[in-house]
């Protein structure tokens, strides 16, 4: 039932990309994103996706996995689209009744769908070869520096890294109390909005109490294991760049240099 | 009636890397009124089974007849099935979410369509089936203890009168008195109403003392179906597949092979005390000599 859902989801597979520092990827992405907001014309946009097809080879992963993630936001690309291409005002292209397309809102239109898709398929690209443990490694490291300025920075790593252990967990809950209840005859797919709201406290109360139960029971094993928060803790395997990693920098920024010079110029 | 399987097979995560059969060819045919125990290793694809019976999950193919009709038809009722056909899940003091007892017992006949009245007395009289005290109707289930939570949760189901009840490790947790108890009164639900009980357990030790019928499930695969004591006869074959036959199936098959006529068949403790005591006057002179070497 509730297994489709794919955002943030790791394939499991062995990669150039999967080995690298999930520094490299995190950075990369950010500045991937960023790139995508300066072109000014399509040649930029044809680099990107060209730079984002080589990532996609070399990931290993399979390109439907890329898509499915793709679904999720398939309703904000249609409203982007249809808002862009009726209501910018400009030369009128095609009319009819009330409605008119402009050559500049089927531009912007077509530059948003581009754009969006691409923004996703790249953040899936770097959520599917890490794994949540490792970004969140990442993270805390790229983070580092704000402590300077009493940014909790460890334990936000920490929330972040339980928060994502535990998705699939209450996923997985919520499938069988969902299961239970409905072989106790409960309805939760039909009725107007209101009744729909009211079958899911059936469902909400279970998982919730749940949820505070393994809240409770982790962080006792965390006290039992002499857990006192980030000072003074040491890393298994601690972050360090190699030289795939400063080869994965150098093409971010060589891409970004080619992108931005040919998006912005030519 | 009874209900049908025929062929079904069950594909978990198709087209995924992580594709797994969970049941691969399943035939089965269970009567009214049986209680037969399905038993199998964590993984042998028991509980996919029991959610195909009523409707949790769809066979990827075959076909399964309830009372003579297809419940894959287009027009069958999956509420109707599932009102027919009770199932507890494992762990199913989980689902209690109510303020009170007696109306976490209600939300399945309420959810049946029964007004108020009606589901309170079916609460009522399916809280006295599962034997909880009286005066713990009016308390808040998460107060309970987890016996006396499994309870309610049993009860919820049982509120809806169903024709079968299948229940999924319904002592999973328990203390050995608590799971006597809750087998001790499954049994006695299934002579008073002549209900037809399934009981999945990967205990033999639980499940011999009670059922007709033993299902053995491996890889998602029928092994045996068989009764209890042609089933235990295979004990060597169970230990491959890690289960087990009752502790008193060892004793016997050990004392027989020491020269000693008793009846291997034995399945509960009582049946083989009383077997055991039957061979041993004749072969006192055997035992003696057995106890000399």
């Amino acid at each position: 039932m509730l297994r489709d859902i794919t955002i943030g989801q790791y394939y499991q597979t062995e990669s150039l990309i999967h080995k690298m520092d999930p520094r490299v990827k995190l950075g990369g992405t950010l500045l991937y994103i960023i790139s995508l907001f300066f072109f000014r014309n399509f040649w930029g946009y044809v680099i990107a996706a060209l730079f984002l097809g080589l990532v996609i080879r070399l990931s290993h992963v399979p390109f439907k996995f890329m898509v499915k993630g793709m679904k999720s936001i398939l309703f904000l690309l249609l409203i982007t689209v249809v808002f862009n291409l009726f209501l910018i005002p400009g030369t009128e292209l095609v009319s009819f009744w009330k409605l008119t397309i402009t050559v500049e809102g089927l531009r912007t239109a077509i530059t948003m769908t581009i754009r969006l898709t691409l923004l996703i398929i790249g953040s899936s690209v770097m959520t599917l070869t890490t794994t949540p443990n490792n970004l969140t490694d990442g993270m805390e490291k790229m983070m580092k520096p704000l402590k300077v300025f009493h940014v909790p920075v460890h334990e936000v790593a920490m929330i972040m890294s339980i928060a994502l252990r535990f998705i699939p967990i209450l996923m997985e809950e919520t499938d069988k109390i969902m299961k239970a209840q409905i072989a106790r005859g409960a309805d939760f797919e039909s009725g107007s909005l209101l009744k729909r709201a009211k079958a899911l406290v059936p469902l909400l109360v279970p998982l919730f109490i749940s949820a505070f139960r393994r809240a409770n029971d982790l962080a006792m094993a965390m006290e039992a294991r002499c857990y006192q928060g980030g000072d003074g803790r040491t890393k298994m395997k601690p972050l360090v760049y190699q030289s795939r990693d400063r080869a994965g920098y150098l093409c971010i920024f060589v891409y970004l240099a080619v992108s931005i010079t040919v998006g912005r110029l030519v | 009636m009874s209900i049908i399987l025929d062929h079904i097979n069950y594909v978990y995560g198709g087209d995924t890397p992580l594709e797994v059969k969970a049941l691969d060819d399943v035939c089965l045919q269970i009567p009214d009124g049986q209680f037969m125990g399905i038993i199998g290793h964590t993984g042998s694809g028991k509980s996919t089974l029991v959610q195909h019976l009523n409707g949790l999950l769809k066979a990827t193919s075959g076909h399964i007849y309830f009372n003579g009709e297809d419940i894959y038809d287009k027009d069958y009722s999956m509420k109707k099935l599932r009102s027919k056909v009770g199932l507890v899940f494992q762990y199913p003091e989980y689902q209690l979410f109510e303020i009170d007892v007696l109306s976490d017992v209600c939300f399945g006949p309420k959810n049946l369509g029964l007004d108020k009245k009606e589901a309170e007395l079916k609460a009522f009289d399916a809280l006295r089936k599962v034997g909880l005290p009286m005066e713990l109707y009016y308390q808040s289930p998460f107060e309970l203890s987890g016996g006396q939570k499994r309870r309610v949760a049993i009860a919820g189901v049982l509120a809806m009168e169903p024709e079968v009840l299948i229940l999924d490790e319904p002592t999973a947790g328990l203390d050995p008195k608590g799971r006597d108890e809750i087998l001790h009164q499954i049994k006695q639900l299934q002579t008073e109403t002549g209900m037809t009980i399934l009981l999945v357990s990967h205990s033999m030790e639980d499940v011999a003392e009670y059922v007709d019928r033993i299902v053995v499930m491996n890889k998602g695969r029928v092994m045996y179906d068989d009764a209890p004591k042609k089933v235990f006869s295979n004990y060597k074959e169970l230990e491959e597949i890690g289960l087990a036959a009752p502790q008193v199936t060892y004793i016997l098959h050990e004392l027989r092979s020491r020269g000693f006529d008793v009846d291997t068949g034995a399945t509960t403790i009582e049946e083989a005390v009383a077997t055991v005591q039957k061979a041993l006057p004749w072969n006192k002179r055997v035992f003696y000599n057995t106890v000399q070497k």
